[in-house]
């Protein structure tokens, strides 16, 4: 496993999604209202939407182009959409947000 | 055990729904590639028409995305053809590579059928029946005027119609006495070109194409009786041809298309062929829904689950040209023992004839009406002795026979034919799943995902099936998140005094503590309408495009539409969107429906830049709120110009730029009424006349258009603009978040309106209200540049 550094997150605004360029793909990064932190794949299976940009609402996230509701915390799209988003795994030490990869 | 390796050559919709059949039985048991010469994913061929007739987009008619092949594992090869089938080594060769399979499915289709005629080859002469054809009839109706369709059938008359939506004059050679003889009889024939003919369609009827006149390009055309026309497109629409040729190569039977048992098993046990290019008993099809009935048996076979095998499908016919309703299903002859009954209602010009044999049902033809085609075309199917019906009543009350189709239809009867869903899947997906709309019915069942003619049907079936709850299972809050309706809302934050949305969810209950989508914008519009002062905007609950302050487009990038008041620009402003526009490489300028000029295709960070350097205001070409105000150049320029329009539009414009609406509002002011403007189809629509202005409220000229309606004449530029203060305020505080001002109209009355806003006092009061919801307000492009803080949403990490 390796831990990469992607934000602080103090510059994250809550409910505002944040657009990460990580070698080549790119990530969403969200920060909640408990100030929990969510990083899912930046495309919407249907129409490649960014969802960086969608409406956040608990741990949901609405896609901005057709409106398809996906997990932040399992990447699934909610019925009767269907489709699936990778997510990520993050931690936050001392105020900056580390993404896991696994090696 | 490893998996057994299923290759498919066609990406075509018979064939990939095969592909859906078997993943819904048995997702893990082949491992899946699929070639496709066409160098797009799986789209709906039905819908091309719908593309040159300006009605969708090719996108839109995408069935699966290049991410439903990854996600259920298929490898996919597009812009690739087969070549070769090696039936001793299972090996399939293409222009790229060898593939290997276990089990092969052939599904490629058919093409044009192209007349074997002389200048055949020329350019300018398409067939109609892929994405490519659709696009080259575009382009050339963009540089050419003359169109020639040759045949009179279902795919040319969707031609034909969809080249004069692209601005063709257009002309349809037809072999036959009448239109779609196939399908129709003489009299619905008649009927049919009579209604084309009023849409501008011409005809030369019973004409035989003997050669296509050009030297490089089409010029004309050549009849056997020597007539000449001339022409600088040609579609031929005749036919098809079922692709079959791989199939011969590899010694497999074939016929008109590749000859298959019940099974779709050809003489091969390990390759099945699917769709347009297959033949069973005698009979090769060309369209849909047979062809998703082969699939659902193959994929059975294929997934090893008992089936009784294809026995031939029963086939029906509707056009898709708006204004030439008709349906056509089975025998449609008269012979010595089959006998027609006819109704035509010439005041309505409704056609409808049913034919039957040994009192069965086994065609019909209805044109003008196409409300009974299912049920009749379900009778017809089932070869039931019709002895308990009227063969035909008149004069009925209405109400007596009325909802029969929906009630009395049995469980096994087919809703919808191109998909083979019936009553009973869609009455089950309803009680079941608790749907309460046709869209989800479409998402569940998909009943109406197609041609979409059946989905009044659905609507019927949904009123039925859910009867009295119909009404109470439809939310009557403004979202699923509470019941609490729009007016409920605003009388509560008056009454409790509520600051923040989410004050508003906990006190009131909302299911979703956080909210969602919809209630969440709506929210926090009208705690800015009730609270003007004191309510912090929400940035997180606006939407995208009022957030970034840009239009997001379908790829992700944005649009840049800076204000041009009233549409005036000058040589400096032109030269910085020229400049901005090269330096930034933005894919399109296009001039917008509201006078201004777009810049589209922009990358979200680069937008503060363009902003900065083209030191414009914006033009909130993406929000709920005032967008433009469109002018003529009235009496300044215009020899008929009463008033000077162009003045009054931008006072209009900058006296309410950047104020929120429950939905966008936008203006039009004419210089005479002639109204090149438009503005009997604007929100506030403004007409100069010798004496004064005439002012019009209300009107929309989108989804649904509706005539603005006069409010009243002034006499003075001041009463336009305190008219429109007051208006503008009242539909603020009344209107519900997502409402044009067309519908608040209707809802809240002409007469009541009128009432309020022409009434002294009243519009004193709206008119200072706004003032203080205006005051705060400023161009939301310059306060993005003057804070680092809201330019970090624009931000894009590279890590």
């Amino acid at each position: 496993m390796e831990k990469k550094y992607i934000a602080d997150l103090e510059n994250l605004t809550p409910l505002i999604g944040r657009e990460i360029i990580m070698d080549g793909t790119t990530i969403a990064l969200f920060r909640l209202t408990d100030d929990s932190v969510k990083a899912i794949e930046n495309r919407c299976p249907h129409k490649n939407g960014p969802l960086a940009e969608g409406t956040v609402s608990g741990t949901n996230v609405f896609c901005p182009l057709h409106d398809y509701k996906i997990s932040l915390e399992t990447g699934v799209v909610a019925a009767p959409d269907e489709g699936c988003v990778k997510t990520y795994e993050t931690v936050i030490e001392n105020g900056k947000i580390y993404l896991v990869t696994a090696l | 055990m490893p998996k057994q390796k299923l290759l498919m050559i066609g990406n075509g919709m018979a064939g990939v729904r095969t592909i859906e059949e078997i993943l819904d039985r048995d997702p893990e048991k082949y491992d899946i590639t699929i070639i496709g010469d066409e160098p797009h994913p799986n789209y709906n061929r039905i819908m091309l028409s719908n593309i040159l007739q300006n009605k969708m987009t090719p996108s839109e008619i995408i069935l699966n995305d290049e991410t439903w092949y990854a996600s259920n594992n298929i490898t996919l090869h597009t812009d690739e053809k087969a070549i070769l089938i090696d039936r001793h080594t299972n090996t399939v060769t293409t222009t790229k590579r060898n593939i290997s399979y276990d089990k092969l499915i052939l599904a490629t289709g058919s093409r044009a059928f192209i007349l074997p005629i002389p200048g055949a080859d020329l350019e300018g002469v398409l067939g109609f029946r892929t994405i490519a054809d659709t696009e080259k009839m575009i382009e050339t109706s963009k540089k050419y005027e003359r169109a020639t369709v040759i045949g009179g059938g279902l795919l040319g008359l969707e031609a034909a119609r969809g080249l004069l939506d692209q601005g063709m004059d257009v002309t349809v050679i037809h072999l036959a006495d009448w239109l779609m003889e196939t399908q129709l009889d003489a009299k619905a024939g008649e009927l049919l070109k009579a209604d084309l003919e009023k849409q501008g369609m011409k005809f030369l009827m019973q004409k035989a194409t003997a050669k296509i006149i050009g030297k490089s390009r089409v010029t004309g055309l050549a009849f056997k009786d020597g007539t000449q026309i001339e022409t600088d497109l040609v579609v031929m629409a005749i036919g098809i041809k079922p692709e079959i040729e791989l199939a011969q190569h590899a010694n497999l039977p074939t016929g008109r298309g590749i000859v298959v048992d019940d099974f779709l098993n050809t003489a091969d046990p390990d390759i099945f062929a699917v769709g347009e290019c297959a033949e069973h008993n005698g009979i090769a099809y060309g369209l849909v829904a047979p062809l998703y009935e082969q699939g659902k048996v193959l994929a059975d076979h294929l997934c090893g689950i008992e089936n009784k095998g294809y026995r031939g499908s029963k086939m029906f016919t509707q056009l898709k040209v708006s204004g030439c309703d008709l349906f056509s299903a089975g025998d449609i002859k008269e012979t010595a023992d089959i006998k027609g009954v006819t109704i035509f209602n010439s005041i309505e010009n409704k056609y409808k004839k049913i034919f039957m044999r040994d009192e069965k049902l086994v065609g019909v033809v209805l044109y003008g009406d196409t409300t009974e085609g299912n049920r009749l075309y379900n009778l017809l199917k089932k070869e039931e002795e019709l002895t308990d019906f009227t063969l035909v009543s008149l004069l009925h009350k209405s109400g007596e026979s009325e909802n029969v189709s929906v009630a009395e239809m049995p469980d096994d009867e087919s809703v919808c034919g191109c998909n083979g869903v019936t009553k009973g899947d869609i009455t089950r997906a309803i009680t079941d799943k608790g749907l309460t709309t046709i869209g989800e019915v479409t998402a569940h069942t998909k009943a109406g995902g197609s041609c979409g003619k059946c989905k009044p049907i659905i609507g019927d079936i949904l009123e039925h099936t859910l009867g009295d709850d119909f009404v109470s299972a439809a939310p009557a809050g403004i979202c699923g998140c509470t019941d609490l309706t729009r007016d409920q809302l605003i009388i509560q934050i008056r009454a409790k005094q509520l600051q923040t949305a989410k004050e508003v969810r906990h006190v009131l209950a909302f299911r979703n503590p956080e909210g969602c989508s919809k209630c969440r914008p709506a929210l926090n519009y009208y705690l800015n309408m009730i609270w003007p002062q004191t309510h912090a905007d929400e940035p997180e609950s606006r939407y995208v495009n009022e957030r970034l302050h840009a239009n997001i487009q379908n790829d992700g990038t944005y649009s840049v539409i800076p204000r041009m008041y009233a549409g005036q620009t000058d040589p400096q402003q032109l030269i910085k969107i020229a400049k901005v526009a090269e330096k930034y490489n933005v894919p399109l300028l296009k001039l917008t429906g509201g006078q201004r000029i777009g810049l589209y295709g922009v990358k979200k960070e680069d937008l503060p830049k363009i902003w900065e350097e083209l030191d414009m205001r914006s033009g909130f070409a993406y929000g709920k709120t005032l967008r433009t105000v469109k002018s003529c150049v009235g009496s300044k320029f215009c020899r008929f110009g009463t008033q000077d329009a162009l003045a009054l539009g931008e006072a209009l414009e900058r006296q309410f730029e950047f104020v929120d609406t429950p939905h966008k509002f936008k203006m039009g002011v004419s210089g005479c009424p002639r109204s090149c403007v438009e503005s009997g189809v604007k929100d506030y629509g403004i007409i100069c006349v010798e004496n004064g202005y005439q002012i019009y409220i209300g009107g929309n000229g989108g989804t649904e258009v509706k005539e603005a309606q006069l409010l009243t004449t002034v006499a003075t530029e001041q009463e336009v603009l305190d008219i429109c203060s007051a208006f503008v305020q009242y539909y603020r505080e009344t209107g519900v978040y997502m409402e044009r001002t067309a519908p608040w109209l209707e809802r809240m009355g002409m007469e009541h309106v009128r009432e309020i806003i022409l009434d002294p006092t009243e519009q004193a009061k709206l008119k200072d209200t706004l003032a203080e919801a205006l005051a705060g307000r400023d161009d939301p492009w310059k306060q993005v540049l003057e804070d680092e803080e809201k330019q970090k949403l624009y931000h894009v990490e590279r890590v």
